[in-house]
Formats: structure tokens, C-alpha cells, sequence
């Protein structure tokens, strides 16, 4: 299960920890979303965003990892045997 | 960013989405409605086709206030009818007066003809505005007089509040037929390239940002569009073109599986070339849409021999409706209406008819 | 879209698809336990960038798909009720009960309203006071915290008309439940990585040293899955049986700590009932006792009854990963999406609705 979508924090609204929303950015499309779950987001970070809620904020140093991983492996697989 | 509601007999009646600019007038008097009354086809209707429909579709036939029209045309005649249930009644870019003329206009173009009568049938809700219906009627007159249209004759009833949204519109239309040869899926070959008219999903996305509170700010408008001028260019230009198809309701999954079932071809598409801009992909993808079967309309696909290719998407590309052409596949030998995409990192799926209703998943 | 676009370029799928070759020798066979996975191995067609010696089976991780159909029963009951405005999720809507489906009884009147968030739904309940409205609560753990904010701040809101019908499940013990059934075939797991951003992975540990199965927290694109499916089956050629987290820009090891609170305020685990699984102890949520005014079975009455469909539906032998979609006699004959026989084909995330639409052509026959 789970359609959760990345998209960018670009404002926050309110102050109570569990009320307070954001506008987040989808490629475009602005949607408000709960950040009750994202208390150290800051604007211009993204977040997955599920049913209406930031559930977790993308790390963008981690993002890279896969292509990383996937670089170190063609390497491997080109170091003769 | 609220819809605009007026009260009428204690009823609320959405008039307007979010980003329309010129606001109804509010109403508070009664006579500024639609009442049973004027169905009747008695006095009160006289009044309202004198004051609405007369002065908007200004035209020989309507004036002489006939049962029907009488038109002249010479050879073989298109023919077509679709009916406009829309909701809201407005909504980002278009509006159903505007759609139920362009669809109209649209479908004989698919057939390959000039349209030139258009009749209209309303039915009306009780209570609607009749500054609403003066918006929608102006609508339509504009849109007919963009395609080149006449409406020379119509219908108008009114049903109860409750029931009609507002207002329901049924256009038929007529054209001349102006394609050397017929345009129809029977005449596409294996090997016939598929030419796509421009992006995708733009109506239906554009609808939903109106009828669903899904408070969002979006830019999305609906491509709503006569497609007639660039069509016409093709036909014009000698193109053999052997099958043209509008993707309406079911969008261009549904479109393609159709046409490729009724030509007895299997077809293949590209996903990485087919496009969709980022807001109404987005848009799909928070929602668990897919946007090749989310509806449009001023979108077609044109089916051309594979050595017509580059000249058909040169002549597309010269109007603002279709400057977004591009080839995305083509057709071959199998199983009738077996539509596959490769994907976008190679592998390839089954492209199936929309199922049912869309309906925005979590999952 | 960021995020999402650079995780699908071909040449890296290929790149990933070709490295995944090079170490299999053997065949192996994985489960991906989230439906979102299923949907995009299928769609993207990520199974046939992989060695035919490895298998994928999807597993019961379709929330929807597992509710017992008592829960759908309930769920009209309660929205046959005068005054009563029952919010869903649009997954739910053609999901078979007994007799009727809540798509059928919206058509007959019902008063029955698709909502996005839960959150609608408790603002539909401040804006019609004279209304009792409750929301259908399904998911995974990740839709778990969404659902526990609506009922706490209606809590806290004070609000007297506003209930949650609960049909909440964990994966963990699904997890476990099917590595103890005999003839279990799976060696290794994708873990779903949208539940273990709420979760954390830690859970998974124990299960991985005692069962001697690698489990990799997975994300949903299809770079993603398929480093997952590397990770797993490297794991395997080496004999080895850890948790390793693919899915690092959105899963942390301890989870999302905010929303395992409020979870744990509003919830508390619960046995449950699984289509396809049957019951699984300590492998649901319900309402805890502090909120059991808002729980739906305290105010419309208890769920009980038949977990099962009857009849021929393998739903449930689809749900356990022990029959593929398409290899159901009725696939694509007598099941097919408009007339459905179980769960697995109406739901959008079941694999039997996922195989039928991106791998059955037109016209009926399943493809090979």
C-alpha cells in the first residue's frame, strides 16, 4: 500500500504542532498538507506527502545513494577478474 | 480560493470555479430564474428565447421561429449528437456551452467532414440563474461562431429542482463530408504510424480541481478547443489520412483500444514519448490517476501511413491546438484491439479501456 | 517531478537489471509485500527485466484487499442508516461485501462520500452538526497516523458526531505469519518503505535472524525495486539474512517517532482477521479504551462474521502469494474488474486487477 508523493515545502501555516499545515508543491499543483508528523521541516525541503500528510522529509543526501551503489557496482563489474 | 454559491429559494447553487474572473451577479429576486413556466411553450419561453437564445444565435433559421431547419447539402453528410452533463457548469478554461458546441464540431471532424448546422436541445433546472444560462448560451455562440457553425434549430425544457445540475445540453451536428476517402478505422494498415494531437489529461484534471474540495491551487485549464482548423489543414494538404479518433471520457487508453479493435490490428506505443505536463501528471499522481485514461478535449489521435509522418506532424504543429504533436507508435499484425507500451525503462505493459469510474486511490 | 522521474531513467534500470544477472546463480524467490510495489513492478514490467530464474510474488500487502468482508457488511450497514454520512477512501468504494458493494448503495441513495484525507471527513463532521459521520479507517501503518490525527483532534475538538470504523493492519505479523506456514516458498522480502517510514525497520530484525530470511526496506520506483531485489538476492548468494534499508532518503531505523506517539494514543493492537491469512494475533489496530466513543463498533455495534468469500475465488491463495493472478481458471473470464469475484481484482493495488490490466490483452486470454 501506500501512494505517497515527494513535493516541496513552500510555505508553512499556523503554529500548533498537530493543526499546523504547509502548501506543498507538486511539479506544479499546490496542495495543503498536514505537518504534524514533520516537526523539523523547514520550507524548500520535500516531503512525502500520504493521504494529506507529510509523513517523512526526503534526505537529499540518501537520494543520491542509488545511483551511487549502482556506479560502485558497474565498477566492480569492470575491474578484471 | 472558494467556489462562488448563491442562494436560490434556499437552495445553494454553485455557479463558478475558483479561478473564474467575472463573478455571476448575486440574485435575490425571484424573477431572475428559471421556472417551470418556461418550459411550457407559452409565453414565458417566448420571453426567454426572445431575451437568451435568439439574440446569441443569431441566424436566418432561428429567426423564422420554424419546428425545424431547412438546410441544403450537396453529397455525403456526417452526422453526430452528444450530450453535456458537466459539473460544475463552469470550470478552469472552459465551460459546458463552450464544450457542447467544440465536442459537437470536434466529432465531425473525426469524420472527416466540415461542420455546418448544429441543433441544440437545454434542459433546465428550476431555479437555475438565468444569468448562468445567459453565460452558457453566450458561450456557445462564441464557440460557434469560432468553428464556423450556425445552431439553426433546438429544444428547451425544464425539469424540477433536483434534478439537471443546472443544465444538461444535447448538440447534434451535421458536415460535408470533405475527405477524398473515408476516415475510419477499416482503412488503417499494419505498419500506419499514430499521431498524437498534443499533451494529455488537461479537461478531466481540470474538472476534477473544480468539482472535487480537494483544496489545491492548480493552473490546470482544460484544453477544451475546436481541433476543426488543423484537421481540415491535413485533409487539405492531400495527407491520406485513414482514421482520426477524439480522446474524450476513457482518454487515449480507451481512444486507442477502440480504434485498434474495430481496424482488427494490434498497436504499439511509446510512454516515453507521449506527453503530459508536469502539473497534471503530479496532479494524477497524488490522486492514483492514469493520465492515459484521464479525458480531454481538443486532443485527437490521426492514424497516416508511415512515409506521411513528418509532413503530418509539420501541418499539426502550425495550429496552437495541436502544436504538441508527436508520433507515438504505430500499428501492427495481432490480436484486435491488444494495445502494449513500452515503458518508460523498457519493458512493456497491456494499455486497457478505463474501468469504471476513476476514482482517486490511497493505495 | 523530483523525486520520482530520476528514479525511473532506463539506463540505470538496466544497469541495476544487468548487475542483478550477474550475481544469480541460482533461482530465488522473493515477495514484495506492498501492493504499490506490485502495481509498479507490473506496470513498469520489472519482473521481466529480471533473470527468469528469479520470481517475484506479491504479497498481502493491499490493505483493502485484506478487510473481511464483514468490515464492508458494517460499513453499509452504517451507511444505510438515516442521518449517518459515511467518508471512504476511493479504494473501498467497489470492494464486495456479502451482498453489496458501497459504490451500489451510494447509487441507491446512501449517503456515502469519497474523501482524500481523514481529515475531510472530520471537517464534514464540524460542518454537519445534525449528522453522524463516520470514516471508514483502513491501511497500513502508514496511513495509521493520518487516521489517529482525525480522531484526536476530534477529541480534542470536543466533537460528539464523529466515529472511525477500524480496519487497520501491521505487516510485520503478516510477515510472520506467512514464514510459518508450511510450504512457505519465499527467501526473501521487499519490505514496504512508505510503512517502514512510520515504523522503522527495527522490527524486522528478529524476524530476519529467526527465520533466515534477507529483508530489504524498499522504496516504489522502479530503481528502487530493483536495487531491492539486488540487495535481497546478493544477500542470498552469500548465505547472508539481515534487514538493509534500500529506501534511505525517506526510512530512518527508528521511524517516525511523532506519529508512533500519536498511534499509540489513539490506537492499541489488536488481533485481526485477514482475507486470505485468516486470524493473526497482535496483527491489527483498533480504538484504544481512552477514545472508545469515537470507535464505530462501540456506537453501530460489533463486527463479526465471515472473513472468507465463498465460492470460486482465489483471492486468498493470491493474497498468500501461492497462485499467480493469472493462473486462477477464472482470470480474465468470469473475474474481470467490472464483475469481480474477490477482492484481489477489485481493488486497484490486488495483483489479480494489476495482472489484468497491464498484462491480459483485449479480448480475454491471459498472456504468457
Amino acid at each position: 500500500m501506500c501512494l505517497a508523493v515527494p513535493g516541496r515545502l513552500i510555505s508553512i501555516d499556523g503554529d500548533d504542532p498537530l493543526t499546523r499545515q504547509g502548501r506543498v508543491d507538486f511539479g506544479g499543483v499546490i496542495k495543503s498538507v498536514n505537518l504534524a508528523y514533520v516537526p523539523e521541516v523547514q520550507e524548500q525541503d520535500y516531503v512525502l506527502v500520504h493521504v494529506g500528510f507529510a509523513i517523512t522529509i526526503v534526505d537529499p543526501r540518501e537520494a543520491e545513494r542509488v545511483f551511487e551503489y549502482l556506479r560502485t557496482l558497474e565498477q566492480e563489474a569492470d575491474e578484471p577478474q | 480560493m472558494r467556489p462562488i454559491t448563491v442562494i436560490v429559494d434556499r437552495r445553494e447553487v454553485k455557479l463558478v470555479s475558483e479561478s473564474c474572473d467575472n463573478q455571476c451577479p448575486p440574485l435575490n429576486d425571484d424573477h431572475d430564474v428559471v421556472k417551470m413556466a418556461h418550459g411550457g411553450g407559452g409565453r414565458a419561453m417566448a420571453q426567454l428565447l426572445d431575451d437568451i437564445f435568439r439574440p446569441a444565435f443569431d441566424n436566418p433559421w432561428l429567426a423564422k421561429q420554424h419546428d425545424g431547419a431547412v438546410v441544403e447539402m450537396p453529397g455525403a453528410i456526417a452526422f453526430t449528437t452528444d450530450s453535456y452533463v458537466v459539473r460544475p457548469l463552469f470550470f478552469p478554461g472552459s465551460d459546458i456551452g463552450t464544450m457542447a458546441v467544440h465536442g459537437t464540431v470536434n466529432d465531425l471532424a473525426m469524420c472527416g467532414a466540415r461542420p455546418q448546422y448544429l441543433s441544440a436541445g437545454f434542459i433546465l433546472e428550476e431555479g437555475l440563474p438565468l444569468a448562468t444560462l445567459r453565460r452558457v448560451v453566450d458561450a456557445m455562440a462564441a464557440a460557434a461562431v469560432e468553428a464556423g457553425v450556425q445552431i439553426v434549430t433546438g429544444d428547451l425544457k425544464v425539469v424540477e429542482r433536483g434534478k439537471a445540475d443546472g443544465v444538461y445540453i444535447n448538440t447534434a451536428g451535421v458536415g460535408k463530408v470533405v475527405a477524398p476517402e473515408p476516415v475510419e478505422p477499416t482503412r488503417i494498415q499494419a505498419g500506419d504510424r499514430i499521431l498524437l494531437s498534443g499533451d494529455l489529461g488537461r479537461h478531466g484534471v481540470a474538472v476534477m480541481t473544480a468539482r472535487e474540495k480537494l483544496d489545491l491551487e492548480s493552473a490546470i485549464e482544460s484544453d477544451c478547443a475546436s481541433v476543426l482548423q488543423p484537421v481540415l489543414a491535413l485533409l487539405e494538404e492531400g495527407i491520406d489520412v485513414r482514421c482520426l479518433r477524439d480522446l474524450t471520457r476513457g482518454g487515449l487508453a480507451s481512444a486507442l483500444v477502440e480504434v485498434s479493435e474495430s481496424a482488427g490490428l494490434a498497436a504499439e506505443i511509446r510512454e516515453v514519448d507521449i506527453p503530459v505536463r508536469e502539473d497534471v501528471s503530479a496532479f494524477c499522481e497524488l490522486l492514483g490517476l492514469d493520465p492515459l485514461h484521464v479525458a480531454n478535449e481538443g486532443r485527437f489521435i490521426a492514424i497516416v501511413a508511415e512515409q506521411d509522418v513528418a509532413r503530418a506532424t509539420d501541418v499539426l504543429r502550425r495550429y496552437p491546438v495541436t502544436q504538441g504533436a508527436v508520433e507515438i507508435g504505430h500499428f501492427v499484425q495481432g490480436a484486435a484491439g491488444l494495445v502494449t507500451a513500452s515503458s518508460m525503462i523498457g519493458a512493456s505493459r497491456v494499455i486497457d479501456r478505463l474501468s469504471g469510474e476513476q476514482l482517486p486511490r490511497i493505495c | 517531478m523530483k523525486y520520482r522521474d530520476e528514479y525511473r531513467t532506463p539506463d540505470a534500470a538496466r544497469g541495476y537489471a544487468d548487475a542483478i544477472a550477474r550475481i544469480t546463480t541460482r533461482p530465488w524467490t522473493l515477495m514484495e509485500v506492498c501492493g504499490g510495489q506490485t502495481h509498479a513492478i507490473v506496470r513498469f514490467g520489472i519482473d521481466q527485466l529480471l533473470p527468469e530464474s528469479i520470481s517475484l510474488i506479491h504479497g498481502p500487502g493491499c490493505p483493502v484487499c485484506v478487510t473481511p468482508i464483514a468490515y464492508i457488511d458494517k460499513a453499509l450497514e452504517i451507511a444505510g442508516l438515516p442521518g449517518v454520512i459515511l467518508c471512504t477512501f476511493g479504494d473501498m468504494l467497489r470492494v464486495p461485501g456479502t451482498h453489496s458493494d458501497l459504490s451500489a448503495a451510494r447509487a441507491r441513495g446512501a449517503d456515502i462520500r469519497v474523501v482524500y484525507s481523514p481529515l475531510e471527513a472530520l471537517t464534514m463532521a464540524r460542518e454537519n452538526p445534525g449528522h453522524e459521520v463516520v470514516f471508514f479507517a483502513v491501511g497500513f501503518e502508514t496511513t495509521a497516523p493520518a487516521n489517529a490525527m482525525a480522531v484526536y483532534q476530534a477529541e480534542r475538538a470536543g466533537l460528539e458526531n464523529f466515529s472511525v470504523l477500524v480496519s487497520q493492519v501491521l505487516v510485520p505479523p503478516a510477515i510472520r505469519a506467512l514464514l510459518e506456514r508450511p510450504g512457505n516458498q519465499v527467501q526473501g522480502f521487499l519490505a514496504a518503505g512508505h510503512v517502514c517510514t512510520i515504523t522503522g525497520y527495527e522490527e524486522y530484525e528478529p524476524i530476519a535472524r529467526k527465520h533466515g530470511v534477507p529483508i530489504v526496506v524498499t522504496g516504489f520506483e522502479p530503481l528502487d525495486i530493483l536495487e531491492g531485489v539486488y540487495r535481497c538476492v546478493r544477500q542470498l548468494e552469500r548465505g547472508e539474512n539481515c534487514v538493509e534499508n534500500q529506501y534511505s532518503r525517506a526510512v530512518r531505523r527508528p521511524g517516525n517517532a511523532m506519529a508512533q506517539h500519536v498511534i499509540q494514543a489513539v490506537f492499541q493492537v489488536v488481533p485481526r482477521q485477514w482475507r486470505g491469512m485468516g486470524g493473526i494475533p497482535d496483527s491489527g489496530l483498533g480504538v484504544a479504551p481512552a477514545y472508545r466513543s469515537f470507535d464505530a463498533e462501540t456506537r453501530f455495534g460489533a463486527v463479526n462474521g465471515e472473513v472468507e468469500a465463498q465460492g470460486e475465488c482465489l483471492s486468498g491463495a493470491v493474497l498468500r502469494g501461492e497462485v499467480r493472478p493469472d493462473q486462477c481458471p477464472a482470470f480474465g473470464t468470469r473475474c474481470t474488474p467490472e464483475r469481480p469475484l474477490g477482492v484481489t481484482m477489485v481493488s486497484e493495488e490486488g495483483a489479480c486487477a494489476a495482472y489484468y490490466r497491464y498484462r491480459r490483452p483485449a479480448g480475454g486470454q491471459a498472456r504468457e
